[in-house]
């Protein structure tokens, strides 16, 4: 076992220990922008099919990297993207009662 | 350590801090965003370094880089298209999408990384990037075929209902043998490309049955679980080629997942084996219907209206039927016109309510309700004695009290407790079964009564004999 390999397992570790104490206090309102918002942050995996393409010097290799690539751009685009869509849409409750129907500036409509 | 690697090492700390305090930021909808923003900002940071990088090292061939960026290009117009055209109510299936392609490039980083070595002149394989190169493998092909149809299933493209073909034990076995030896037999240090597909073949296959006998109600957990599984297999691609940011980055998305599937499993009372296994609703599970008989009461909408206008307390039970009935804008203004009479209303969700954890409370924002009304089933529970009305809109095995019993298919389920509200009116199609496949005592329970229309046309009218209160 080399060190290398032995800080990285410490890094894993403490990784994890880290998201179960930071995850565990997102309220369940969240939980589906949270979700998304972590499937965003496994979009890291581009940084891999990117070193993956650097690797590559036969027709396989660029194949590969290829498909790798489009599917993690896809993973962390649109990842970030809908996740910044849903959390526009969270909005407070209007401090004084609203008077009119002019609260709904937001992205959905009050009604058809 | 050259200039450049310490760059880009100091870039993956950064963007690594970016995830962690932009996951933490999720913890109140107030900061949720700027949370969101700080994680992508992480994210650009370490694809910048990882390009200044690359363009530093020289390695990369000019194919390279065409390849890197037509698959970026094509992969981001993808993304980018289907995440502003999607419905909030086909969220889960997006979900689903993005994290079947996050586990199939994780697992295809190790096997570009394999079939490089083994074309070089002198092949060698220590264990420590075998083993991590077998489990990413297998577990990214797993998630990959594992979400897509999960996808499928929540789409409507697949029976949702849990798919049990004779033998499947059978073949699951084989399937699990391929891999585990195969996986093995690569550790060991064999050098046959062979053995690699065999396995990816196998964990494909292992993913499609899965998920297959898995019913739909039991989705929320399946997309944790399989959200938990991609992180895993990220992490597991960062051993192989040795990189930080996706060893980080992938534990912390595991961790986000197995506790996502352990909330929505207890929500259900069901152990994450249990749902694996499948099998609910599907009548291996003795149904005892001790029906207590009583009769159900109907309610016509000029009634339900005024007991609603002249309620001081409402809570809105709104469950996954809302969400098929679209009414989730219909439910959101008889909410508002309730307030200004006056009223106070809250929405109680129950952790399972929707497609996917916390789906229900994304289709009441769109609809505008602030999530300071959206109410978890343990606040809002001691409030039902107190309320005069308890409006439940397509919400059925969740409110059920003979979850409160031994010796029915939803004992110990935790339900809301809508059967301790003065009134109760529910709104239903007709007098079918939930997912459990049992009667709701809910629904013959002496303050209940029923109002049998669909979600969006009975809120509509409820709406309207409102409105005619004030005139």
């Amino acid at each position: 076992m080399t060190s290398n390999l032995l800080a990285d397992i410490s890094i894993f570790v403490l990784s994890l220990l880290v998201g179960f104490e930071v995850i565990s206090k997102v309220p369940s309102t969240l939980h589906t922008p949270l979700m998304s918002a972590a499937n965003s942050i496994h979009g890291i995996v581009f940084v891999g099919a990117m070193l993956t393409a650097a690797q590559a010097h036969d027709t396989v290799g660029y194949v590969l990297a290829f498909i790798a690539a489009t599917f993690a751009a896809m993973n962390v685009v649109g990842g970030y993207r809908v996740t910044g869509r849903m959390l526009k849409m969270f909005r407070r409750a209007p401090a004084p009662p609203p008077r009119d129907s002019t609260a709904g500036a937001g992205e959905g409509t009050t009604s058809p | 350590m050259s200039t450049i690697e310490i760059v880009t090492s100091l870039a993956y700390l950064a963007a690594a801090v970016g995830f962690v305090v932009g996951l933490h930021l999720m913890n109140s909808p107030a900061t949720a965003r700027q949370g969101s923003r700080l994680s992508s900002i992480g994210m650009a940071i370490a694809v910048a370094a990882t390009v200044a990088r690359l363009a530093d090292d020289g390695g990369i061939t000019a194919t390279g880089w065409a390849v890197l960026g037509g698959g970026t290009l094509l992969g981001g117009i993808v993304g980018l298209r289907s995440a502003d055209t999607v419905k909030m109510t086909a969220i889960p299936q997006l979900v689903s999408i993005f994290n079947a392609v996050g586990g199939g490039a994780a697992a295809l980083v190790a096997v570009a990384d394999f079939v490089r070595i083994i074309g070089t002149h002198d092949p060698s394989f220590p264990s420590r990037i075998m083993v991590p190169t077998a489990l990413d493998v297998i577990i990214g092909a797993i998630t990959f075929t594992g979400s897509l149809l999960a996808a499928g299933k929540l789409q409507g493209w697949v029976p949702g209902q849990p798919l049990v073909f004779p033998g499947v034990r059978v073949v699951n076995a084989a399937l699990v043998a391929v891999m585990l030896g195969g996986g093995g037999y690569l550790v060991a240090g064999s050098h046959s490309g062979w053995v690699l597909v065999g396995v990816v073949l196998a964990s494909l296959g292992f993913g499609v049955t899965m998920v297959m006998p898995i019913g739909g109600a039991d989705m929320p957990v399946v997309i944790s679980l399989l959200n938990a599984l991609t992180g895993t297999a990220v992490a597991m691609a960062g051993f192989v080629i040795d990189n930080t940011a996706l060893i980080i980055a992938g534990a912390l998305v595991g961790a986000s997942g197995a506790i996502l599937t352990k909330l929505m499993a207890d929500a259900m009372n069901r152990s994450i084996a249990n749902i694996v296994v499948g099998g609910f609703g599907t009548g291996d599970s003795a149904v005892s219907v001790t029906a207590v008989g009583g009769e159900v009461r109907q309610i016509s909408v000029a009634d339900a209206a005024i007991q609603l206008a002249y309620a001081s307390k409402v809570i809105i039970v709104p469950g996954y039927g809302l969400a098929a009935a679209q009414a989730q804008h219909e439910v959101a203004q008889l909410a508002t016109q309730l307030e200004q009479r006056g009223a106070e209303v809250s929405f109680a969700i129950h952790p399972v309510a929707g497609r996917m954890p916390g789906h229900m409370n994304v289709l009441l924002a769109e609809a505008n309700v602030p999530y300071t009304s959206l109410k978890e089933m343990d606040e809002v529970n001691p409030e039902f004695p107190q309320a005069d009305v308890a409006l439940v809109i397509g919400a059925n095995d969740v409110t059920n009290p003979a979850a409160r019993r031994a010796g029915t298919a939803i004992s110990g389920m935790p339900i809301l407790d809508v059967d301790k509200a003065r009134h109760v009116i529910v709104i239903k199609r007709s007098l079918g079964h939930g997912y459990a496949g049992i009667d709701n005592e809910l629904y013959t329970d002496p303050n209940t009564e029923m109002l049998l229309a669909d979600a969006k046309a009975g809120l509509g009218e409820l709406i309207a004999s409102v409105k005619s209160l004030d005139a």
